[in-house]
């Protein structure tokens, strides 16, 4: 599937406003595909700044590289799931609404990175 | 405010420390292209400004003139990106005249993204906050060395 394929799959899920593949060591868009209003760079800054400092705290704390993550926000969330550097250190990134169904969005998170990471 | 971020045009220190703590930048100047700093943050001796100046200038004059012999646009930023270090260069057009701004950030604590982000934002700031009708002042040969001097007292608060 193509990267735009697997995005596209996230954002069928009710509540997605937008998905994104993330240079995780940039903080750049790899590839969006995002409705009118959202911000992909400034999504994309914060989504790779929190990967980096969730990354560094995770190996001091001893816990191993995180899966998964989920920040909710009042008027929406940001679900993360992050590859490891073989994979190239690409993020695969959901904006949400705020009631969205997070365990539908993870599962599609998780084979969209299965595929294209 | 960073003691570390001075400016000699205070219309760019705000818009400068914001920038500095918001994209996490370790090093930065604003200047015009042809190397007269209007600001710096994060830099301890002279020399260091003085040669980061000159060498901002020859970049943008440098990637000024390929762009012109291609028949384009100058280009608006350019990024180099170590294994610890990153450095952004762009310029945009100000009231005051063409402004360039050099960010130097580590990799560990800021990213090209952040940097790119947060430069928007100074660059909007920059040119809201840049005198209006202001013809930027020539600095003759003679009175170079003078200028550049209390420029650098300035910046480093002298």
């Amino acid at each position: 599937m193509s990267r735009g394929g697997a995005l596209d799959m996230i954002t069928r899920v009710r509540g997605v406003r937008g998905a994104m593949l993330v240079s995780a060591e940039d903080g750049l868009v790899v590839a969006e595909q995002l409705m009118e209003g959202i911000k992909g760079g400034a999504v994309a800054a914060l989504a790779a700044s929190l990967a980096g400092r969730l990354r560094r705290a995770m190996e001091a704390a001893g816990t191993g590289a995180s899966v998964f993550w989920h920040l909710q926000a009042e008027q929406g969330a940001l679900l993360v799931v992050p590859g490891n550097e073989a994979q190239g250190s690409l993020l695969v990134v959901a904006v949400t609404e705020p009631d969205v169904n997070i365990g539908l969005v993870r599962l599609e998170l998780l084979r969209a990175a299965e595929t294209v990471l | 405010m960073s003691p570390q971020t001075r400016a000699v045009e205070n219309w760019t220190l705000q818009p400068l420390t914001n920038f500095v703590r918001e994209a996490s930048a370790r090093l930065v100047l604003v200047l015009t292209p042809s190397g007269q700093v209007l600001a710096q943050s994060g830099f301890s001796r002279a020399v260091d400004v003085m040669s980061a100046a000159a060498l901002a200038a020859a970049i943008v004059a440098s990637t000024s003139e390929l762009a012109r012999q291609l028949r384009q646009q100058p280009f608006a930023a350019l990024s180099h990106q170590g294994p610890k270090t990153g450095f952004f260069l762009a310029t945009f057009v100000t009231d005051r005249g063409t402004l360039a701004v050099l960010a130097v950030y580590d990799l560990d604590v800021s990213s090209l993204g952040l940097v790119q982000l947060f430069y928007e934002q100074l660059a909007a700031d920059l040119k809201a906050a840049s005198p209006k009708g202001a013809v930027p002042k020539q600095v003759l040969a003679a009175d170079f060395e003078r200028e550049l001097t209390d420029s650098l007292n300035t910046l480093f608060g002298r």
